[in-house]
């Protein structure tokens, strides 16, 4: 009996002290996989998925555009139809030109052609408005063209 | 005396966890993880900057392929249920070399015209222009001895001369700067059938 007692007045307490490395751990990581949110999204966002996507050279370079229905927030003011945001407000069809100017005068003068436009636009959205962005950022001269998609994991 | 030596003398850092914790759930919460991937294409130029020279194209170096406003597939005029056959069908359309009279005479001459209706759910599209992107992407792979998720990492990389020589030999690319096996592939401009 006298061996077990022994054991008993070991500390009952699990030592915490490598937890902070643990969660400080956590906390980097996500630091550096994450970027901080510019605009907030009013449009619906469901990315498609694909399979041979490609990355993005320069992160400098790329202006992003949202297209999709508007989140329930905003279909009192904005209706239930696809819309196309751009920053942090909705713009029309024919205001993408002048949007893409704005954005290339943000660059250096030699990048300005090389300008790309991240399309981040909601699976059930018609090609109909899909296609008449694209007609517009040709007549912008802005012709490189990204459709964000999320990697489809299952082959 | 003697008591106070057998103190701890570590700092109580029990609630160090707390305040990393705090700093972490910000985090998530501030943040979203960068997606800069997807597909990328290029646009053609401005019609009115195209000269408008009457372009011959033989018939039969065309690949149709057409999905409609309820996102059912046409290609080569024939109904298709899985857009994963596409890959093979487009692989042997270029691939061809004059052998099969109905495809194309070289993969130089090779089209692939994808048109889609103004009704068209996007998912479709990119489903599609995922599969077309996805054959040449193999064809140039195999023309180098690589996989196409290599090949396409290598298109990333191209600052680097082994990765350019190796992108230009899968592309064709001659001394003259001609591209022999060039991606041709062209988006119409949708119908208006399923239109709004």
């Amino acid at each position: 009996m006298h061996k077990f007692k022994k054991k008993t007045k070991s500390d009952p307490s699990i030592p915490t002290s490598a937890l902070p490395d643990i969660i400080f751990m956590l906390l980097f990581f996500f630091m550096v996989t994450t970027v901080l949110r510019e605009t907030t999204i009013n449009v619906e966002q469901h990315i498609p998925k694909a399979t041979e996507l490609r990355k993005l050279q320069r992160k400098s370079l790329v202006s992003y555009l949202y297209v999709g229905k508007p989140t329930l927030n905003m279909q009192a003011q904005f209706g239930k139809e696809p819309r196309i945001q751009a920053n942090d407000v909705f713009i029309a069809v024919e205001e993408i030109v002048g949007w893409v100017l704005q954005e290339k005068d943000k660059l250096d003068e030699v990048e300005r052609d090389q300008i790309t436009i991240a399309l981040k636009v909601n699976n059930e959205t018609k090609m109909g408005l899909i296609s008449d962005i694209q007609l517009e950022l040709r007549e912008a001269n802005a012709r490189k063209l990204l459709y964000t998609t999320i990697q489809d994991m299952d082959l | 005396m003697a008591k106070k030596k057998r103190a701890n003398p570590e700092i109580n850092s029990s609630s160090m966890a707390d305040i990393a914790f705090l700093l972490l759930i910000f985090f998530l919460v501030t943040t979203t993880i960068a997606n800069d991937r997807g597909i990328l294409m290029q646009l053609p130029p401005k019609p009115d900057d195209i000269e408008d020279v009457e372009i011959k194209l033989k018939e039969h170096n065309l690949f149709k392929v057409y999905v409609n406003s309820a996102d059912r597939l046409l290609v080569e005029g024939e109904p298709l249920q899985d857009i994963k056959e596409i890959r093979d069908m487009v692989k042997e359309h270029v691939l061809n070399n004059g052998r099969n009279e109905k495809m194309s005479d070289s993969p130089k001459d090779a089209v692939v015209s994808f048109k889609t209706d103004r009704g068209t759910s996007y998912e479709m599209y990119i489903g599609v222009l995922n599969e077309l992107q996805g054959a040449y992407y193999e064809m140039y792979g195999e023309r180098v001895g690589m996989s196409a998720a290599e090949w396409r990492t290598l298109t990333n990389e191209l600052d680097d001369p082994e990765n350019k020589k190796l992108y230009d030999k899968g592309r064709g690319k001659g001394a003259d700067g001609k591209v022999t096996f060039p991606m041709n592939i062209s988006i119409a401009e949708p119908s208006k059938i399923g239109g709004n």
